[in-house]
């Protein structure tokens, strides 16, 4: 990193008290992610998305846990909650979806192929788990752990056992990151699983964790866990949590009943979690402005048309 | 690995005494330790695994036993090691060389005898780089790590019994080019070496070690001379090396043919295999074909 370009201690609310810190990054996630579904139904967005609301406690929990100066987290299509709860580079991310030259990438590379220092994403199932396993190798000797994300969907991949076995056998510091939340795209999972995640991961000699809640707090307190314990030389773990997609997987194409999604509802983790702070309306006032100057600051950015490099 | 100890190298069975399926790392094990490892077989894992470790700039060499398991790491090499140092913007590089070999004429029939390099040739942002018997190939492997992209190094399988030779001196004004890389090499040396002494026809012939990409200027540049072009490679006609070159040298206007594998599967028989597959008699027969064109 040069100087010119940090970590946002600010939109990580890094001078808050943990719990509001907590809070407002889920806050603010979930203010970026439906300003982009509404960016994108008045097509003032081109191309696709595919939004995290619902899961936003997650992302903000394993951040806090980790070292961002050397952990490193690959992330995949649903991957704008892990990244801004990493960085908390709201109009470089706004820009980069929207191809233009602010972008983390220069706009080169959208919503789902995103990378800024230790955190990258890519959008096929299961191909980031091998390089996942890789930036743990190199980081071994400097204590860094890797956290790699997985859908339920993902758990289709041949490759991910590949590497839940090699994981294990060189003994790599990797967190895995189940985020089931019980629907691959439209096809709910009992169409499409058979047995236990955590099963399949322990079968392979990996230790494991399950969590089914949305409560933020209970979440960061696991993921500090396991994550210290990698860090101190333990067995690469699988971590297997129970989450709610609130949204569509992309843009309007959710097939769930509205009484299925009316249940949801009860775990959205940014109302569960609103009790945590004295002023949630205070925060959610921040997060808005901060999203507003965002989008606008990356509104200004010339649109990447490819005349700046090859 | 002795010049720098940053490099791994891993692969199936690649571990001492039994150095790999074709003995290429025999010794490496014994002399390197940690640094070589035996993997499962897990193609897509392990060059995912070198890709992630050479994104945090350790370059890293893997073994795919034979060139015909490519297909397997294919989404890794394509969607992920060539693809993310570009759409992330160049914040990433990925020091990485996939070995492995390929080809035919081993009797090892329709999935251990293939010449599939050709299916990664065109992949943006990949390197493929091919030995032949006229050049060092321990110094072709150096290079591919001073490029800045991933590399698939293909090893044609009958060239590991061989010893680099020096190439013969070319005709000032050949009549034709053979232009060719892999095993395809050494067969078109002894083709022009035929066509000179049965036919006094007098050939020059290019070998190609970067075969994708094509470097058009300097592959012009050893054709200006030539009067004719013959394309020689081993792998199968269509979508190839040849089409390739044809892109290329059409601006030239000299007259082309085109040598490759017939478009089946490589069959068991060895009788069989020797049809399927180029020939020194087939380039020969080409070579002068050409001369029936004009």
């Amino acid at each position: 990193m040069t100087s010119g370009d940090r970590f946002n201690a600010d939109h990580l609310g890094l001078s808050l008290t943990q719990a509001e810190r907590l809070y407002f990054q889920m806050r603010l996630i979930r203010e970026f992610e439906t300003t982009l579904l509404d960016l994108f139904s008045q097509n003032a967005v081109f191309g696709t998305t595919h939004t995290c609301l619902g899961q936003e406690a997650n992302a903000v929990a394993i951040m806090e846990a980790l070292d961002r100066n050397i952990d490193t987290v690959w992330s995949n299509h649903r991957c704008h909650g892990h990244f801004l709860a990493y960085c908390g580079k709201v109009a470089e991310l706004f820009a980069e979806i929207m191809g233009r030259e602010l972008g983390v990438c220069a706009g080169r590379g959208g919503s789902q192929h995103i990378c800024w220092h230790r955190f990258h994403s890519n959008g096929v199932q299961g191909g980031i788990v091998p390089l996942a396993l890789g930036t743990a190798m190199a980081g071994k000797a400097e204590g860094a752990v890797t956290v790699v994300f997985l859908g339920d969907g993902t758990l289709g991949q041949g490759v991910v056992y590949e590497c839940l076995n090699l994981a294990a056998l060189w003994q790599l510091p990797v967190l895995f990151v189940l985020e089931d939340n019980g629907v691959a795209q439209t096809t709910p999972s009992e169409l499409v699983f058979s047995g236990n995640a955590q099963a399949r991961a322990e079968a392979f000699g990996l230790e494991s964790a399950y969590s089914d809640t949305s409560e933020v707090m209970a979440l960061h307190a696991t993921a500090s866990d396991l994550i210290s314990r990698i860090r101190n030389g333990g067995s690469p773990c699988f971590w297997h949590i129970r989450s709610v997609r609130l949204g569509p997987h992309s843009k309007g194409d959710d097939t769930r009943s509205p009484e299925q999604m009316a249940a949801l509802q009860q775990r959205d983790p940014v109302r569960l979690n609103e009790r945590l702070v004295d002023t949630p309306l205070r925060l959610e006032q921040r997060c808005k402005t901060i999203i507003r100057e965002a989008l606008a600051q990356a509104e200004a950015s010339p649109v990447n048309d490819g005349s700046l490099t090859a | 690995m002795a010049a720098d100890d940053r490099i791994m190298f891993w692969g199936e069975d690649i571990l001492d005494p039994y150095g790999g399926a074709f003995k290429v790392s025999r010794g490496l094990s014994k002399r390197f330790g940690e640094r070589v490892l035996t993997t499962p077989i897990s193609e897509a894992a392990i060059v995912g695994i070198a890709a992630g470790r050479a994104m945090r700039g350790l370059p890293t060499v893997v073994e795919i036993m034979f060139g015909d398991f490519v297909t397997l790491c294919a989404d890794q090499i394509v969607n992920h090691a060539t693809k993310l140092p570009w759409v992330y913007n160049n914040q990433v590089q990925v020091p990485l060389v996939i070995r492995t070999p390929m080809g035919g004429y081993r009797g090892y029939g329709a999935t251990h005898s293939q010449s599939l390099e050709k299916m990664f040739c065109g992949v943006p942002g990949l390197t493929v780089l091919a030995v032949n018997s006229y050049t060092d190939p321990g110094a072709l492997l150096r290079e591919a790590f001073a490029l800045e992209t991933p590399v698939l190094f293909v090893e044609q399988k009958i060239l590991y019994a061989r010893f680099v030779d020096a190439l013969p001196v070319a005709p000032e004004k050949p009549d034709v080019a053979l232009v060719c890389y892999g095993t395809m090499v050494e067969f078109s040396v002894q083709a022009a070496h035929r066509l000179s002494q049965e036919e006094e026809v007098y050939c020059k012939v290019v070998p190609v070690q970067q075969i994708w990409p094509l470097d058009e200027m300097s592959l012009v540049r050893e054709l200006q001379s030539a009067e004719r072009v013959l394309v020689i490679e081993e792998g199968t006609n269509g979508y190839g090396f040849g089409g390739e070159c044809a892109r290329l040298l059409a601006r030239l206007g000299k007259p082309m043919g085109f040598v490759a594998a017939n478009p089946h599967p490589i069959p068991n028989s060895r009788v069989y295999e020797d049809r399927a597959l180029p020939s020194v008699d087939r380039i020969v027969e080409k070579a002068i074909q050409l001369f029936e064109q004009t």
